[in-house]
């Protein structure tokens, strides 16, 4: 019974330490509990019942930086909330990824104005872009899951 | 640990310098006795959890009962009306959608009845039943991220679940009808961008059958729940006087039982054919404002049940048939030279509007939602701004609503509230 009734004759799986920890770290993301502007609603549509986000292992979104190792920059960034990105970001523990969500987030979308960053890689580095204005939940999920295909290649070499 | 360098790209710098000020600055704001420790000053936000978006609190407090309050709002200024300046008065819709982002068609039904008031334009009857339908379906749509946030803010995690799982499809039909979920500027000057789909009509029935029930089910949870109850009676309390001193509209207003709902006082798109009630608060409180949204969902629905008979009676075009402001159909364009040239100016340099100034207003999920156009004669707008309630709201209601009360009661004003800071701030 049990987990050993359910894994059957599976024998031994044999893995490197890097290869193991990459896949726990794909499978256990937490985001931070981030949102900006509208891209924020579809960054919750993601999350609830229809998208479900926890089949990713990432239903629990965290409010802190301290607590989190995802930023998904939700919306636009403006001039006055740009410092207070950067110092959430430096507050995340390594290794963190950030996303960025949206057209706005990426590049500064329709706004190219006075009170909008372009694109918030000005600020901090970005691993994967979404595009959309806002993006689908399945484009956010396909963000995601880019995400996870290059954490799988990170060595623990690269970390420190 | 290896510092990640900072990306610059060329061209663009960020320029950023953090504020430096004094807690002199502070003067006037908090009382006295912050700057002889008496009291206590706490920051909230700009990121947390429970101020939906990015608004932040600087709380004076005295133990646990907040002194005062005074919002610092601006992180989320996007230079909207500015850059609706500079773009033609089509182009400009879509800005217009990013600004309260749970009430796009809304926003875009204010704007345009700005332009077709200064340019006395007609609406045709299709076009003006299908914009009542999509803005009482966007009024569901905004109520229901209302509800499950708020309710995620006071630890009811289900009922959020519940109301996503219904917002899916209010989504999947404004997909349908205009190709976006969210930014639909699906509203054009003169009526609408296209025709609504075939099945547009069987999938917001479908959606009216379904919904009502669902409401049933979050009164179930919620209406009687004692730990709701407690948590949202007797706090946050604004009289119908100061609710009305502060500017207070919309669900923030009526939950302190003032009978004030521009659909019925200033009637817009024939909302004064529709039956509907407005249903109000008595006592002012979290508990009346939530209760007054909740009948809010079934009034709607009544007006989109009227609104989907009429459609089905009504046929006829679903825009304007003034070539001077609304683009002929793609079918006129092989036959008609005349066509063809208008088709030309209104999308090469647009249409241009008489001199003068409007002001209109419509009833917004959130409150009174008024957009002021001056125009100087050419085709793109001298000056738009924008009445948004969640302003008034934030800087006038939630600090008054928050003086005296528990700190841990802030989360439930301001959800009660419910402000948008892309509609507060712009």
């Amino acid at each position: 019974m049990g987990v050993a009734g359910k894994l059957g004759n599976l024998g031994v799986v044999t893995t490197t330490l890097e290869a193991a920890i990459n896949w726990g770290r794909t499978k256990s993301m937490w985001p931070m509990l981030f949102g900006l502007a509208c891209c924020a609603i579809e960054m919750m549509s993601t999350q609830a019942s229809v998208y479900d986000l926890s089949r990713f292992g990432m239903e629990l979104m965290r409010a802190s930086p301290r607590q989190s190792d995802l930023m998904i920059v939700a919306g636009r960034v403006t001039r006055k909330m740009a410092p207070v990105l950067r110092q959430l970001y430096d507050q995340m523990p390594d290794p963190k990824y950030v996303i960025s969500m949206g057209d706005c987030a990426s590049c500064g979308g329709i706004f190219n104005n006075y009170a909008i960053v372009q694109g918030v890689d000005e600020i901090v580095p970005v691993d994967v872009y979404v595009a959309g204005c806002p993006p689908r939940p399945e484009q956010l999920i396909h963000g995601i899951m880019t995400l996870h295909e290059k954490v799988k290649t990170q060595r623990i070499a690269d970390w420190a | 640990m290896s510092e990640r360098p900072l990306i610059e790209r060329s061209g663009h710098s960020a320029n950023i310098t953090e504020w430096e000020g004094t807690v002199q600055e502070l003067q006037g704001l908090v009382s006295p006795r912050a700057f002889t420790g008496e009291t206590m000053l706490l920051n909230m936000g700009p990121q947390h959890p429970s101020t939906h978006g990015v608004l932040r609190l600087l709380l004076e407090l005295d133990g646990e009962t907040v002194v005062s309050c005074v919002p610092d709002i601006g992180y989320l200024h996007t230079g909207i009306e500015k850059s609706m300046e500079a773009k033609t008065y089509e182009q400009a819709i879509t800005m217009t959608d990013r600004m309260d982002y749970l009430n796009p068609m809304g926003n875009n039904l204010v704007y345009c009845l700005a332009i077709e008031k200064l340019a006395e334009l007609d609406v045709p009857e299709r076009a003006q039943i299908v914009r009542v339908l999509l803005a009482e379906l966007t009024r569901i749509n905004s109520h229901l991220v209302w509800l499950g946030t708020h309710c995620l803010d006071m630890g009811a995690m289900s009922v959020f679940l519940y109301a996503m799982r219904e917002r899916e499809m209010i989504l999947d039909i404004f997909e349908m009808v205009s190709g976006q979920r969210m930014m639909s500027t699906y509203f054009r000057p003169g009526g609408l961008w296209r025709d609504v789909p075939e099945e547009f009509i069987p999938a917001v029935r479908a959606f009216i059958d379904y919904f009502p029930a669902k409401v049933e089910e979050y009164e179930t949870l919620l209406v009687n729940n004692p730990l709701w109850i407690d948590r949202t009676q007797g706090i946050g309390v604004i009289t119908p006087e100061d609710a009305i001193a502060y500017g207070c509209t919309g669900p923030t207003l009526r939950g302190s039982g003032v009978n004030w709902d521009i659909r019925k006082a200033m009637p817009y798109m024939g909302y004064e054919t529709y039956q509907f009630d407005v249903p109000l608060g008595e006592h002012g409180d979290v508990y009346d404002r939530f209760y007054v949204r909740m009948q809010e969902f079934k009034e709607s629905v009544r007006i989109i049940r009227q609104a989907l008979d009429r459609l089905e009676k009504t046929r006829g075009p679903f825009r304007s048939q003034n070539r001077k402001y609304v683009p002929p159909p793609r079918s006129e364009l092989g036959r008609s030279m005349e066509a063809v040239i208008h088709h030309f100016k209104l999308w090469t340099e647009g249409f241009s509007l008489p001199e003068g100034e409007v002001y209109v207003s419509i009833e917004s999920p959130r409150g009174e939602l008024s957009c002021y156009l001056s125009s100087d004669g050419g085709t793109r707008p001298h000056r738009v701004h924008f009445r948004t309630p969640s302003f008034v709201h934030t800087m006038g209601a939630i600090p008054k609503m928050a003086k005296d009360g528990m700190i841990a009661d802030l989360v439930g004003i301001i959800g009660s509230v419910d402000i948008v800071l892309g509609d507060c701030d712009r």
